[in-house]
């Protein structure tokens, strides 16, 4: 073989290295360690681990404080379901003709571009006692329903989802919006000659034409709500009962040092997330996707 | 009837929902602009008494080291987009115009690795990202984001999908090598999907936190998110300066955000249905 010839055989490999390298290093070393990690006791410095077999797996399904965590999850996702269905309702209404339909499609999605971080300090000024919302509160005659919005552990977390809402809904929206504006324009025209009213409109042409968006939105939300980290790190820190599965996986590595623990927390929101996505490409073979 | 009561229920739902997105930053402004003691005097919808006060933004932009902040996420910045965009057209061009054995194993790398959340995998990266020795540098954060972002491969290798193949066979029947084609050819028709990947990219790496929470743990190396993540504990009682440094944060993706506002849609969408 010719070096010329050896050269052509191997460069798309060439082109591949950096990318796979990356990837390799970076995902897939991490993953297979960290499954590693799980059934070893180990500080993250010292030379040697002491395996212990499931007993890490053990602890994160009976120890409360490591069970609790998935409750928290259940904030963020019933609040994913009233993300996604205003989110709905905006891209519907939006989707026809409105005016100063650009200034409000803007405005709606806005929040979604802001620093996590900025929006953390919003709205701890926004939940501060005596701060906008108890003023906006006591401004429309509602003052007797001021409450501790961050100290309270029985609504901290349904202020902590709330914002996460503020935050993600203009996601959802552009999506929805995006999808809706692609069904072609003739088809709502065959429809109105055949006498189709808002509702057949919703219900027979939008409908269809955005399930695949919004189903994907509803794993997305799954896996999010088991995901959320900025928000409670930010905002609360865990404290008053709104830890959260990545909070309480973080604080149990980088604070505690328990990196097995750790490993075996991040490997099932690893499973449940992978598993969640395979039902969904199951349930809904992707036919818009072709690569090769 | 029924449609006038529709009509004015639809403007009434939008208003309604702009001030819901408006009115928590707007009192962040507001207090961005009080004195300490306007602040804790006045309620927190009042507007501010003078709207040239600027102290609240000179604290905190010494006080926060702002223009490191500034000038560390923009030096991140250039490196990991100009990286992402050529290992990604690098690796988009091998698996749209070449065959070559494997070539659905890789893709299904790829594919699969797009599912596992970042911050899941964060305490075992670490640990490699430690054995490297790259923790507190700014590479940590580069390489991070130059290597776990399958999205901007998508997009790029959807785009070259639609540049037709008789572009290449014309370059090549003209002897221009594979790797001209790449870079003469290929590279600036692509310009339309790189810019979609350096802006959604560019925002995502802007606003992250917990990768350089986590890597750039040295006050030298903050960047914008941490940096403005310090003021925290120390400036509790200080509401306005944190207000002033929370508005400097926002204030460029006002800017980008009104400057490339279709561009950014249309990133979005390409990205999030990859």
């Amino acid at each position: 073989m010719t070096i010329a010839a050896w050269w052509r055989r191997q460069s798309p490999w060439l082109y591949l290295v950096p990318a796979l390298t990356l990837l390799i290093v970076f995902t897939y070393v991490p993953v297979g360690n960290m499954v590693w990690y799980s059934f070893h006791k180990w500080d993250g410095l010292d030379v040697t681990m002491d395996p212990v077999g499931l007993d890490n797996y053990v602890r994160v399904f009976t120890d409360e404080r490591y069970w609790r965590v998935f409750l928290v999850s259940l904030y963020y996702f019933v609040a994913s379901f009233a993300q996604i269905a205003i989110a709905l309702y905006f891209a519907v209404v939006l989707s026809f003709n409105v005016r100063f339909r650009n200034l409000f499609k803007g405005i709606l999605f806005f929040p979604y571009l802001l620093n996590g971080v900025a929006v953390g300090f919003v709205f701890l000024y926004l939940f501060q006692p005596d701060g906008t919302l108890d003023s906006v509160l006591r401004l429309v005659g509602l003052g007797g329903h001021t409450e501790l919005w961050l100290g309270d552990p029985d609504i901290a977390n349904v202020s902590l989802a709330g914002t996460s809402v503020w935050r993600f809904t203009g996601l959802n929206f552009v999506l929805f919006l995006g999808a809706i504006q692609s069904i072609p324009g003739e088809i709502y025209e065959a429809a109105d000659i055949d006498g189709a009213n808002r509702w057949h409109r919703f219900r027979y042409i939008i409908a269809p034409g955005i399930r695949r968006i919004i189903s994907l939105s509803f794993i997305l939300a799954v896996s999010g709500s088991l995901a959320v980290f900025e928000i409670p790190f930010i905002m609360t820190g865990g404290a008053n009962g709104t830890r959260t599965f990545v909070v309480q996986a973080y604080q149990t590595a980088f604070q505690f040092r328990q990196i097995g623990l750790a490993s075996a927390m991040a490997v099932v929101l690893l499973a449940v997330v992978l598993a969640l996505t395979w039902i969904q490409r199951k349930v809904l073979p992707d036919d818009e996707v072709n690569l090769s | 009837m029924s449609k006038t009561v529709a009509r004015s229920a639809k403007y009434v739902s939008l208003v309604l929902a702009s001030i819901i997105v408006i009115v928590p930053l707007l009192v962040v402004l507001f207090a961005s602009f009080k004195t300490h003691t306007e602040y804790n005097t006045t309620g927190p919808l009042t507007p501010p008494r003078n709207w040239f006060n600027l102290d609240n933004f000179a604290t905190a932009w010494t006080d926060g080291d702002m223009l490191r902040g500034f000038w560390n996420t923009s030096v991140i910045l250039a490196v990991s987009l100009t990286g992402t965009v050529f290992v990604g057209t690098m690796a988009a061009y091998a698996i749209s115009r070449f065959a070559f054995p494997f070539k659905r194993l890789v893709l299904g790398l790829f594919l699969v690795a797009a599912l596992v959340p970042g911050v899941t995998t964060q305490v075992a990266t670490y640990q490699i990202v430690k054995s490297m020795g790259l923790v507190n540098t700014s590479w940590s954060a580069i390489v991070l984001f130059m290597g776990t972002d399958i999205v901007s491969i998508y997009i790029f290798i959807q785009f070259m999908q639609s540049i037709p193949r008789s572009v290449d066979h014309a370059a090549m029947i003209d002897g221009a090598s594979r790797f001209t084609i790449y870079r003469k050819i290929i590279l600036p028709l692509m310009r339309p999907a790189i810019a979609t990947v350096v802006i959604i990219k560019g925002i995502a790496v802007y606003n992250e936190f917990y990768i350089p929470f986590l890597y750039l743990r040295s006050p030298d190396l903050n960047v914008i998110s941490t940096a403005l993540f310090r003021f925290k504990g120390p400036y509790g009682a200080q509401w306005e300066t944190i207000a002033a440094c929370t508005m400097i944060v926002i204030l460029p993706t006002v800017v980008i955000f009104l400057l490339l506002q279709r561009l950014i849609y249309n990133g979005i969408t390409a990205g999030a249905t990859k």
